[in-house]
C-alpha cells in the first residue's frame, strides 16, 4: 500500500466507524416497534427531508448518472430528470395520506379496507423483490469502487466488499432500527451534497464558469457526434425510442411506490411534517441533480471516455471519482489522491445509508405483515415480531449478497431503473387506488400487486438485460452466456407494459368481485387521510 | 400486546360523521381540485419532453446560445416547474386545507 492508498483506506475506515458510533447512539433510545420501525415517529420536517435525501440519492444517482451522462451525453440526464418530477406524485399523491392512514408498512394503508393476509402477502412479497433489486445495485457500486481505490482488478476483493457491505448494513437495521437508519442517512445528505459541490465547482471552474463552454469541451472530448443532443443512446430506432419513453415512466412513476421511500413518511410526527419532508427533499434532490449534470459533463470533458477507458469499463460507474482525482491535479498527485478518497469515502457513506434504509424496509414488511399480521393473526408479542424484524434483516443482506456476485458488469442507474419499474407496476396503482376509488377492494389489489410484479419482473428476464444482447465491439453485454439467448422483449425497460397492465388489472379484480366491507371503511379512510383523525401520534417516551 | 388497530374489524361511526360535515366535502373538493388537474399538467409536461426528446431530434437539437440547446433548457424548466408546483402547494395546503383538516380534527377528538 502506498501513501494514498492508506489515505483511501483511513477514510473509509473513518466513515465506517462514524456510522457504527450513530447505530449504537440510536440504539439506546430504541425499545420498540413504534422505534424500531419508524424512529418513535419523533423527526422533524427538516430532518426527515433531509434522511429522505439520504434515503434517495443513492450510487444510482451519484455514481451512475453521472456516468451515464459521461458516456450518452444527454440521455442520461433522463435519469436526473424522471428522479426529480417523481417527488411531485410522492408529494400530491402520497405521502401525507399515507402518514395519515397506515403505521409502519406500505400494506398498512392497503390493509385498512381490504382483508388483511390477501393483500399483507402481496404487499410484502414486493416489499422485498423491489428492495433486493436496489439493494443489488448499492452493492454492485460498492463493489465498483473498492476496485477503483485498490487500483487491483479482482474478483476476489470485489466479492469480499460486497459482503462487507452486506454484513454492515445488516449490522445498522438490527442494532439501529429507524433511528441509526435516519441519523445515518442525514449525516450520509450532508456529505454527500458537500462532496458534489465541491467536485462541481471545481469543474466549472477549470471552464471559467460558462457553462456553454464545458458543454463544447465534453462534446469535443468525448469524440461523438450529437453528445449534447438527445438520441445517442437511445435514438436509434423505434424499439430503443420507445424503451426511453418506458424507462421514462417507469422513473416518474417509480418514486411513489418505493417501500423504503413510503416508510420514511411514517417518521414524523403528523402529515404537515410530512409534506414539509418532501417539500425539504424536492429542494435538495433537485440541487443535487442538477450538480449531476455538471459531474456528467464534465467528466466527459476531462477523463478519457473511450472503449477500454477505465470510466467506460466500469459502465461509467466510476466516472465521478475519477473525475474528482482529475480536478484535484490528477492521477498520481496528492491533491488527486485526497479528493478521490474523499469522494470515494462520499459515495461509499451513500451506499451504506440507501443498504440500510432498504433492509429495514424489507425486515419491518416480513415482520408486520407476513409474520405478525398473516400468521400470528396480529397476536404476535412486539418483542417476538422485532425478533423476526432482525432476523429477516439478516437474511435479506444475505440474499442481497449472493445476488449482487453475478451482477456486477450492469450499469448501478440502470439496475435502479428496474426496481422504479417494479415499484411503479406492483405498488404504485394499488395505493392511488386504494385512496382514490370506492369501487377498490381486495381482488382487484391482489392482482394489481402480483399481475404488477409478475409482468415486470418476467419481462426483464425475457429481456435483452438478461440474454442475447452483444456490445458494439461483440462482446457479451448480458447477465447469461451468449450461448443462452431466451430474450423475447425487446425494451430492456418494462415498465411500459407492466405499469398499465397492474391499473388494468386492478380495474378488472375490483369490478368482477363484490366486497362490501372494502367500500364502506372508504368513507373512513378518506377521512382519516384528509383530515388525520386517529392517525398514529407519536412515540409517548 | 392487544389487538393491532389497524386491522380491518374496527369501525368507529365518529368517521361516518365527520364524512357527512360540509366541511369534509369542502376539504376533498379543494384537496382534489388541486392535485388532481396539478398531476395531470406535470404529467403531460413530462411526456412530451420525453417523447420530444425521441421524435423531434431537430428541434430539440437546435442551439440556442453557444452550446445550450433546446433540450437543455426543456430539462432544466422541468426542474422550476417541479420546484415551482411544489412551492405553490405548499402554499395552497397551508391556506386552504390545513384549516379545514385542524377544524375536523377536533371534533373529531371530541366525539371519538
Amino acid at each position: 500500500m502506498d501513501g494514498n492508498q492508506v489515505l483511501t483506506a483511513s477514510l473509509f475506515l473513518a466513515v465506517v466507524a462514524l456510522t457504527i458510533f450513530i447505530t449504537f447512539r440510536a440504539s439506546r433510545g430504541t425499545s420498540g416497534t413504534n422505534d424500531f420501525y419508524a424512529g418513535g415517529r419523533s423527526f422533524s420536517g427538516f430532518q426527515n427531508g433531509l434522511a429522505i435525501g439520504g434515503d434517495y440519492m443513492s450510487a444510482a444517482s451519484f455514481l451512475g448518472i453521472s456516468g451515464l451522462i459521461a458516456l450518452s451525453g444527454y440521455d442520461g440526464f433522463l435519469y436526473s430528470i424522471g428522479f426529480l418530477v417523481a417527488w411531485l406524485v410522492a408529494l400530491l399523491l402520497v405521502a401525507e395520506v399515507l402518514r395519515n392512514s397506515g403505521r409502519y408498512t406500505m400494506a398498512d394503508q392497503l390493509a385498512y379496507r381490504m382483508k388483511q393476509r390477501p393483500v399483507r402477502t402481496a404487499a410484502a412479497t414486493s416489499t422485498v423483490v423491489v428492495s433486493i433489486f436496489y439493494l443489488l445495485a448499492q452493492m454492485v457500486g460498492a463493489g465498483a469502487l473498492v476496485t477503483l481505490l485498490l487500483g487491483v482488478e479482482s474478483e476476489w476483493l470485489k466479492n469480499l466488499t460486497i459482503f462487507f457491505v452486506g454484513a454492515l448494513m445488516i449490522f445498522y437495521v438490527t442494532v439501529g432500527g429507524m433511528k441509526g437508519t435516519t441519523w445515518v442517512q442525514i449525516v450520509k445528505a450532508v456529505l454527500l451534497m458537500i462532496g458534489s459541490a465541491l467536485i462541481v465547482i471545481l469543474v466549472l471552474a477549470q471552464f471559467d464558469f460558462n457553462i456553454s463552454e464545458l458543454l463544447g469541451s465534453a462534446a469535443a472530448n468525448s469524440g461523438k457526434d450529437g453528445f449534447l443532443d438527445p438520441g445517442l443512446k437511445y435514438g436509434a430506432d423505434t424499439t430503443s425510442k420507445l424503451n426511453f419513453v418506458s424507462l421514462g415512466l417507469a422513473l416518474v412513476l417509480g418514486t411513489a411506490g418505493l417501500p423504503h421511500i413510503l416508510i420514511r413518511f411514517y417518521t414524523v410526527p403528523t402529515s404537515r411534517d410530512a409534506r414539509k419532508s418532501v417539500l425539504w427533499a424536492i429542494g435538495l434532490i433537485g440541487a443535487f441533480y442538477l450538480m449531476t449534470l455538471v459531474l456528467g459533463f464534465g467528466a466527459a470533458a476531462l477523463l478519457d471516455t473511450s472503449v477500454g477507458s477505465a470510466v467506460q469499463k466500469s459502465g461509467g460507474n466510476l466516472a465521478s471519482p475519477l473525475l474528482a482525482e482529475e480536478v484535484g491535479g490528477g492521477a498520481g498527485t496528492t491533491g488527486g489522491a485526497i479528493l478521490l478518497a474523499v469522494i470515494a469515502a462520499v459515495a461509499f457513506a451513500t451506499i451504506l445509508a440507501v443498504v440500510a434504509g432498504l433492509t429495514l424496509t424489507s425486515s419491518a414488511s416480513v415482520a408486520h405483515d407476513l409474520y405478525n399480521s398473516v400468521f400470528r393473526k396480529g397476536e404476535a408479542s412486539e418483542t417476538d415480531e422485532l425478533k423476526v424484524a432482525r432476523i429477516s434483516a439478516a437474511c435479506i443482506g444475505l440474499v442481497a449478497i449472493i445476488l449482487a456476485i453475478p451482477a456486477q458488469k450492469l450499469n448501478v442507474a440502470f439496475l435502479v431503473a428496474l426496481a422504479f419499474a417494479i415499484a411503479a407496476s406492483a405498488n404504485l396503482p394499488s395505493i392511488i387506488y386504494n385512496m382514490f376509488w370506492r369501487r377498490f377492494n381486495t381482488r382487484g389489489a391482489v392482482w394489481s400487486i402480483y399481475g404488477g410484479l409478475i409482468s415486470s419482473v418476467g419481462l426483464v428476464i425475457f429481456s435483452p438485460v438478461v440474454s442475447g444482447k452483444l456490445n458494439a465491439d461483440g462482446t457479451n453485454a448480458a447477465l447469461l452466456p451468449t450461448s443462452i439467448d431466451i430474450s423475447w422483449f425487446p425494451l430492456e425497460n418494462p415498465g411500459i407494459v407492466s405499469i398499465p397492465l397492474a391499473f388494468f388489472l386492478g380495474w378488472l379484480g375490483s369490478v368482477t368481485s363484490k366486497e362490501p366491507a372494502a367500500e364502506d371503511r372508504f368513507t373512513e379512510l378518506e377521512v382519516r387521510a384528509l383530515t388525520g383523525a386517529g392517525a398514529e401520534g407519536p412515540a409517548q417516551h | 400486546m392487544t389487538t393491532t388497530p389497524d386491522r380491518a374489524d374496527r369501525h368507529n361511526p365518529v368517521y361516518d360523521r365527520l364524512h357527512e360535515k360540509p366541511e369534509f366535502t369542502e376539504l376533498r373538493a379543494r384537496y382534489r381540485g388541486f392535485v388532481f388537474p396539478a398531476t395531470v399538467a406535470f404529467l403531460i409536461w413530462y411526456l412530451l419532453y420525453v417523447v420530444l426528446s425521441m421524435w423531434a431530434h431537430d428541434f430539440m437539437s437546435h442551439r440556442l446560445v453557444g452550446n445550450i440547446n433546446v433540450a437543455l433548457v426543456f430539462g432544466l424548466l422541468q426542474f422550476v416547474t417541479t420546484f415551482l408546483i411544489a412551492w405553490v402547494y405548499a402554499n395552497y395546503s397551508n391556506r386552504n386545507l390545513d384549516p379545514l383538516a385542524r377544524t375536523l380534527n377536533e371534533q373529531y377528538e371530541k366525539e371519538k
